[in-house]
């Protein structure tokens, strides 16, 4: 077996490996710190495989170009933080109503407003779910290593792909910028989605057909379809409707496509949870705290597991509450002031739920959770 | 040939380009402008012989960015003030399709005013037109960045005390390499320059004098739209005879025709360019 490629990398250049395994071959961005990298990344590497990098004149011009090239045939990625997410949304919103794939990656800081532009937070997590307006199923992933980044970003790639869907990749400062010695995956060896074309003549073609799962094929401008794409609500033929019989058609299937095929989506980490009478539950760079205070917790006896969200959104109601059936008490730990605690509450209301929060712009410790273990032991 | 005859062949050609299956008729007011410049778009289109499947139009939100969904080409309608950007990534995601935007004044130059300017600057090869009708249609009549000082609109109720932009100044100070202006009056002016503007390789604007009778009309006893038809021939002067004249003289009259015409190097051009020199690095 040959060597595989081993690289000393930082959480957003191991983004930009991923990505560009994942077929990526649009980059629009704008910079703003803790995701700068990921642009100036893109930037180096795109042209070498024929790519195309561009640096748009903010986050809003980002997202559309992103969206553009994405409809024109490529797989296409923007990366940025709180603020040029806040700025992105509107268009998000039409990536949703278009059902175009594309990854927008969020390197969380501290907000809000421009808040704390080096330092982590994880007070996105909402914004990842509810950001733009109207309804919609978003799907979100997060690593909490850089060599997860290197296979979340894929993730990320393959599920816009499968689903028709923008695709959030929730990073945050601390692994942005932590470097890791990581192997890359090689070719090959990890499975690559790419977004179903369509078999049927241009005349027969039907852009926003119902299919039995909710996903219509996506031919790129200039194969010889000319449909029409528009963030107005529309029927199957992608024209604008103000029907009461069609809107709804719209709308069911923006949210069954995803609601109805979760199990292709949620990805959780499980550590000793199998006779645990604690829960942690915790996503990104707390997860690593947590997974690592679950670790000493457990050498002096405690019946502590841990579960670390890979995938944010949608969120894992069934698997999470069958996973912590059997504990009586559930510690969540996130670095904002109280965001996936909400969910954790809506699906377990019969638990003992502690949150463990921190948002002064530092990363949770292991010796934190150890001692928020002891607290509700 | 026989005017009926001519006639006919004219309103074939843009019933080939017209979307079968999208139904008409449009959400225009009778007698708009927009259908003016569909009109002139589809004839230049047709002339210059591009497949339909080369194109791509792509527009904003106002009544002037409905156009692209009529037409049977590959149509974009995308979010308010956007289209360049959209318009920008998907000319560079596929450099040899023919990317054309339809824009309103409050589009391209109020919410979109970033965009505009920046897609100027990097003398993308898109052609911008722009219909100008001095007033947000879409939204009921509020005033654009393009109102006139002293007219009226619903929110500039007493007189507009705001100064106004010329697109076409702006465009080609920003680095537009094509710009050009026509009104609704002067259809074959309108389409030549339209296929000029698509023929040209770099950003090229043409901007399309317009009327919105039901909104800008209304509210300054401009008439109906054969009134403001009329006016667009009265005040307009083609631009060589406009450069001859004084600030004064050319004080509410419309310069018509090819106001700004410069090679550049094209952006889509010049990246290739790098990824030709970087293939293959490691
Ligand atoms: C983000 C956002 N803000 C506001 C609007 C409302 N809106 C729709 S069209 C429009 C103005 C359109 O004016 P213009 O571009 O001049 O086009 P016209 O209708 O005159 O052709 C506005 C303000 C919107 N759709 N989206
Ligand atoms: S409101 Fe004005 S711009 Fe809109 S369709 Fe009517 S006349 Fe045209």
């Amino acid at each position: 077996m040959p060597a595989r490629e081993r690289k000393l990398l930082q959480g957003n250049q191991a983004c930009v490996h991923g990505a560009i395994y994942a077929g990526m071959r649009f980059f629009a961005g704008y910079p703003i710190t803790p995701s700068t990298e990921v642009a100036e990344m893109s930037a180096r590497l795109l042209p070498r495989i024929g790519g195309r990098f561009i640096q748009m004149e903010d986050e809003i011009g980002s997202i559309a170009a992103v969206v553009g090239a994405s409809i024109s045939g490529l797989k296409s990625m923007t990366a940025t933080s709180g603020p040029g997410y806040s700025l992105m949304l509107e268009n998000i919103g039409y990536a949703y109503m278009t059902e175009t794939p594309c990854v927008i990656v969020n390197v969380q800081r501290g907000g809000p407003s421009t808040g704390l532009p080096t330092k982590v937070s994880q007070s996105d997590t909402m914004q990842a779910r509810y950001g733009p307006h109207g309804d919609y199923c978003a799907i979100a992933v997060a690593p909490s290593t850089v060599a997860d980044t290197v296979t979340e970003t894929i993730r990320a790639f393959n599920l816009a792909e499968r689903f028709r869907t923008p695709v959030t990749v929730l990073l945050d400062e601390v692994i942005a910028h932590s470097r890791e010695l990581i192997y890359l995956p090689e070719e090959g060896e990890l499975e690559i989605y790419n977004r179903v074309k369509p078999t049927a003549s241009p005349e027969e073609f039907e852009a926003f057909a119902l299919t039995p799962n909710g996903v219509s094929p996506m031919p790129s401008y200039g194969e010889g379809y000319r449909y029409n794409v528009t963030g107005l609500t529309h029927d199957t033929h992608g024209f604008t409707t103000n029907r009461v019989d069609e809107i709804p058609v719209k709308l069911e299937k923006l949210r069954h496509k995803i609601a109805d095929y979760t199990d292709e989506i949620e990805k959780i980490r499980v550590e000793h949870m199998d006779d645990a009478e604690v829960a942690i539950i915790a996503y990104g760079s707390a997860a690593r705290a947590a997974l690592q205070a679950t670790d000493i917790a457990r050498k002096v006896g405690a019946k502590v597991g841990a579960v670390q969200l890979y995938s944010i959104w949608p969120f894992p109601d069934a698997k999470l509450k069958e996973l912590c059936g059997r504990c009586k008490k559930v510690i969540v730990a996130e670095l904002n002031m109280g965001q996936l605690i909400t969910e954790i509450e809506r699906i377990m209301p019969d638990k003992q739920i502690t949150t463990l929060q921190r948002y002064d712009g530092e990363i949770l410790t292991p010796l934190q959770v150890v001692k928020k273990i002891e607290e509700v032991l | 040939m026989a005017t009926a005859e001519k006639a006919k062949q004219k309103s074939d050609v843009t019933l080939h380009y017209l979307r079968p299956g999208k139904k008409f008729p449009s959400v225009w007011c009778p007698g708009c402008g927009n259908g003016v410049v569909m009109g002139s778009l589809i004839r230049a289109i047709d002339n210059l012989g591009l497949s339909k499947d080369e194109v791509v139009l792509v527009s904003g939100i106002g009544c002037s960015s409905r156009l692209p969904v009529y037409l049977d080409f590959n149509s974009l309608h995308t979010t308010h003030g956007r289209a360049l950007p959209f318009a920008t990534g998907a000319k560079f995601a596929q450099p040899h399709m023919k990317v054309i935007v339809i824009t309103g004044d409050g589009d391209a130059l109020a919410i979109g005013g970033n965009h505009f300017i920046h897609a100027c600057r990097r003398n993308i090869d898109i052609t911008a037109i722009l219909i100008n009708n001095h007033i947000y249609g879409m939204t009921g009549g509020q005033g654009s960045p393009t109102t006139p000082g002293g007219t009226f609109s619903t929110t500039t109720p007493y007189g507009n005390v705001e100064k106004h932009f010329d697109p076409c100044s702006l465009a080609a100070a920003a680095g537009a390499t094509f710009v050009a202006r026509s009104t609704v009056y002067h259809e074959p002016q309108l389409q030549k320059l339209i296929g000029q503007a698509i023929s040209h390789r770099g950003f090229s604007l043409v901007e399309a004098i317009s009327n919105c009778h039901t909104y800008f009309g209304r509210l300054n006893r401009k008439g109906d739209a054969v009134a403001m038809f009329d006016a667009f021939k009265e005040r307009a002067v083609p631009v060589g005879k406009a450069s001859k004249m004084t600030e004064e003289e050319l004080e509410d009259k419309i310069v018509t025709g090819v106001i700004h015409n410069v090679e550049k190097t094209e952006f889509c051009d010049e990246y290739q360019k790098v990824v030709d020199a970087h293939m293959g690095e490691k």
